[in-house]
């Protein structure tokens, strides 16, 4: 899943409200305790941000997208605040041996549009997302389904301009791996076992789609019909550039439903003037806070702000292709750099609390996340260490330091501020120069990445998916993954990886993914910084608000006064 | 007259090619690939990506893509954005706001500039005169972002007078805030332009005529002072419009209007040329012929000026 990259907030911007936020009103803050049951028929703003794409499930990858989709569709699963996946539309779902599923469907299920849910319903919607001529951006969910291959395969050749251009030509319609054998029963047979496949059944990639979707996705997507806690208010209701505003589904019943009657969001190019509007309860809840109020949030909205940890992360990438990373030598100065960066100062002093140091590969909401991994001290700020290790590799081959290191990065969404951070650390503690590359825009960074073109270090990321260790692991590191851009590539971690997934039950999954941690811990491919917390804040209408596992807003259990 | 308009219509054909082949050759210019940008750390199917790219014509050299947006906007077909949506859609729906936004602040500064200046200019050395002189230097050199934020929060958020930001419900009153910060700075300049041009005309010597030939006060202003005094205030004012147009990206963003600003801003950041194109080439429209109407005011406020030769 992509970043937000709402975060880009002009500098003047940032000066300019600098100047004012001293005199920030905190609006008086009215005795919430008559009002705590909430009033279930209000409707509550929300900040949001025009979706990139037609609202469908299977193709919305970016948050602002995806926050609707997921209000507006309900899955076979989903996840409670906590991330523990909870069974939604599925009666259960079942296997004995990780590879061959059966999932039963509830009955009775219906679409708002009255088109009953049921196997078949699944089936073709999952069908149709993987296919590669529907061009779904989120199509790679099915991969571990059999049969993805002939539905997902593509044709390479030359293009105009001579580099390589693929276009979808998908040999089968339908996934042989899947099949609906009655009305409410699927069975899945994947290619290959994994035992973490069911978690991440309640990602959105996983949800039902009526038949009017998949015979006209594009103006199905300006006004989606789902089957989850909310609709859209009338046809329409996606004002492009403004707003969308969703209404209580009131034949919603599940895990999910609406505390409130509806959410209306509204788009913020920047989230600056949404923070004023909640000064003056314009606006009544965002998760998007302008950089310089991270400094000021609690005192702005005393008793109306939260603060959770969420599944996403941040490393330092070191690209093997840098001769001075490479080798033993290379092994040693990758863990220097680790020990010369003071994660706990930073995250202190620049990100105010917002993000806590890491403790490993994957954050510590993750269930079977596990703390002290053989290798995880390099986590630790020790700058003796650190002197000790750089000089024993100098022993070994000498570090060319005829240019800076440099750390390559946008530097909007404040990004600038912790890498000079960093950079000073392994300057002041290893004695050598570091700097920041500048780059205007986060496209730039990708595709030198992307090209391995990178003369030093880079900012990378990670917004997990669905809760899973697997989930930090494989599309990062794992040879030739999908986003493992640095082309870091170690057979026996993914051999654990590959064992992880074929292992009979969760704890002996997780087991698996945490001894492949060791590896990537040896082999510091990548230095783990920290884990993200999301703050927000919320206006005097509403009672209490908290973010899921992932960072978004729970809308639904927003109870307003 | 005609030769004269229909002159001026053909000057926009170079100056509406050479802008928009500049813009759109510094977004082409832009590093970085802009569908691949759209999805950050995880991407889609490369298939996904490439058939995208040649959807929006990113695969072609630069003189194709050009030549077939110009193709398409002249077969009034500006395609779609990144996201899918509609251009023309879109546009039609930004112009009109801004639009608002623009004759709101230019209404302001041209009412409130050319009263104050007159009043200012009439008595020159005056209270009113100093006070407004002052104010008017302090206007002009507090940056407008500076002022965009000090009114939102004394006007939006602490004396609540008016809603904080605009977003989706634009219409004159909640446009009027922000149209206030935008047509600042140069009602200042106006009203400086106006004092200036009515202190030197009072003493003209078709000012004292009229006075000896005993007008009244009250037609001295209007008919023969003010009259004069306006050309180079409407010169300023056409060219502002322009400006307050395109402009606007910093006030828009303040108060969240879904403006052309905004969407510029949001094009610009995605890379999205053939959108931020036909902004400017709006844009440029409104420039030229914003100008031209200027252009047309002289002869009215000063009958000596001839457009034939």
């Amino acid at each position: 899943m992509r970043f937000t990259r709402t975060s880009k907030a002009l500098g003047i911007v940032a000066i300019a409200a600098l100047a004012l936020t001293g005199c920030g009103a905190g609006g008086g803050s009215t005795d919430g305790s008559s009002t705590a049951a909430g009033d279930p028929n209000k409707v509550i703003t929300a900040y949001s941000n025009e979706p990139q794409n037609p609202l469908l499930p299977a193709n919305t990858n970016e948050v602002y997208g995806g926050r609707v989709v997921e209000l507006l569709f309900e899955g076979l699963r989903t996840y409670d605040a906590s991330g523990k996946p909870v069974n939604a539309l599925a009666d259960s779902i079942e296997s004995s041996d990780a590879q061959n599923w059966t999932i039963k469907v509830k009955q009775g299920q219906k679409f708002t549009n009255g088109e009953a849910i049921t196997a078949k319903t699944f089936v073709d919607s999952w069908n149709f997302a993987a296919n590669s001529k529907n061009l779904q951006n989120n199509g790679f969910f099915f991969e571990s389904i059999a049969g993805y291959e002939d539905v997902s395969a593509v044709n390479s050749e030359k293009g105009a301009d001579g580099k390589t251009k693929t276009t979808p030509a998908p040999k089968a319609d339908t996934m042989s791996g899947l099949a609906a054998t009655d009305d409410s029963t699927i069975t899945v047979k994947l290619a290959q076992p994994e035992a973490d496949w069911s978690l991440r059944l309640g990602y959105s990639a996983f949800f039902p789609l009526p038949s009017a979707a998949l015979t006209d996705p594009k103006t199905f997507g300006e006004n989606p019909v789902g089957n989850g806690p909310y609709k859209f208010e009338k046809q329409g209701s996606w004002v492009h550039d403004q707003s969308i505003s969703l209404v209580k589904n009131a034949d919603y019943k599940g895990p999910r439903e609406a505390k409130n009657g509806g959410v209306t969001f509204k788009f913020y190019t920047d989230p600056g003037p949404a923070y004023t509007d909640l000064q003056s309860d314009n606006l009544d809840i965002t998760d998007v806070l302008p950089s310089n109020a991270l400094k000021t949030y609690v005192a702005d909205f005393p008793d109306r702000n939260a603060t959770k940890p969420v599944a996403t992360n941040s490393t330092l990438n070191i690209p093997p292709y840098n001769p001075n990373f490479q080798g033993e030598a290379g092994k040693l100065r990758r863990q220097a750099l680790s020990y010369a960066i003071n994660r706990e100062e930073i995250a202190k002093v620049v990100f105010n609390g917002t993000r806590t140091p890491a403790k490993a590969f994957v954050p510590p909401v993750i269930d079977g996340f596990k703390e002290g991994l053989k290798g995880s001290e390099v986590l630790k700020f020790d700058a003796a260490k650190a002197k000790d290790l750089w000089a024993q590799a100098e022993k070994i081959q000498p570090y060319d330091n005829s240019k800076p290191l440099q750390i390559a990065s946008n530097t909007d969404g404040g990004n600038k501020e912790w890498i000079d951070a960093v950079a000073n650390g392994f300057k002041n503690n290893l004695g050598i120069q570091a700097e920041i590359q500048p780059f205007a825009k986060f496209a730039e960074v990708l595709n030198l990445r992307k090209s391995q073109q990178l003369p030093g270090l880079t900012r990378a990321g990670w917004q997990g998916d669905y809760p899973s260790l697997y989930n930090f692991l494989g599309p990062v590191w794992a040879t030739n993954a999908s986003s493992n851009y640095e082309k870091y590539s170690n057979p026996e971690f993914d051999k654990l990886l590959k064992e992880g997934l074929a292992a009979k039950s969760t704890d002996e999954a997780n087991g698996k993914f945490n001894q492949a941690q060791e590896i990537l811990f040896q082999d510091l491919p990548g230095l783990p910084l920290w884990d993200q917390a999301r703050p927000i804040v919320w206006s005097n209408n509403i009672v209490k608000a908290e973010t899921g596992w992932n960072g978004g807003i729970l809308y639904y259990g927003i109870t307003a006064k | 007259m005609t030769r004269f308009i229909l002159r001026r219509l053909l000057q926009v054909i170079p100056v509406f090619l050479g802008t928009t082949l500049l813009v759109y050759y510094m977004v082409f210019a832009l590093p970085g690939d802009p569908i691949a940008a759209l999805f950050g750390d995880r991407q889609p199917p490369q298939s996904v990506i490439d058939t995208l790219r040649s959807q929006y014509n990113l695969d072609q050299p630069f003189w194709v893509q050009y030549g077939l947006f110009l193709k398409n906007l002249f077969t009034f077909n500006l395609g779609n954005d990144f996201t899918g949506q509609p251009i023309a859609a879109s546009l039609a729906r930004v112009f009109p706001v801004t639009a608002m936004l623009a004759i709101e602040a230019l209404a302001i500064q041209a009412v409130f500039g050319v009263a104050f200046g007159v009043f200012a200019g009439l008595r020159r050395g005056g209270w009113f005169d100093s006070t407004v002189l002052v104010a008017s230097l302090v206007v002009i050199a507090v940056p407008t972002f500076v002022l965009g934020f000090v009114f939102q929060l004394v006007f939006g958020v602490q004396l609540g007078w008016a809603k904080p930001t605009v977003g989706a419900n634009a219409n004159w009153v909640t446009l009027l805030l922000p149209a206030v910060v935008l047509g600042l700075v140069s009602f200042a300049y106006v009203l400086r332009l106006t004092r200036a041009s009515v202190s030197e005309n009072m003493n003209a010597d078709y000012v004292r005529t009229a006075t000896a030939k005993g007008l009244s006060r009250p037609r001295v202003v209007l008919a023969h002072i003010l009259r004069n005094s306006l050309i180079p205030v409407v010169t300023y004012l056409g060219a502002n419009l322009g400006g307050l147009m395109g402009g606007a990206i910093v006030t828009e963003g303040i108060f969240n209007v879904p403006g052309v600003g905004n969407k510029l801003y949001q094009a610009v950041l995605r890379s999205e040329g053939p959108t931020i194109v036909s902004i400017v080439s709006v844009l440029v429209l409104v420039f030229v012929v914003a100008n031209l109407l200027v252009d047309l005011l002289y002869a009215w406020l000063d009958p000596r000026i001839r457009y034939d030769q």
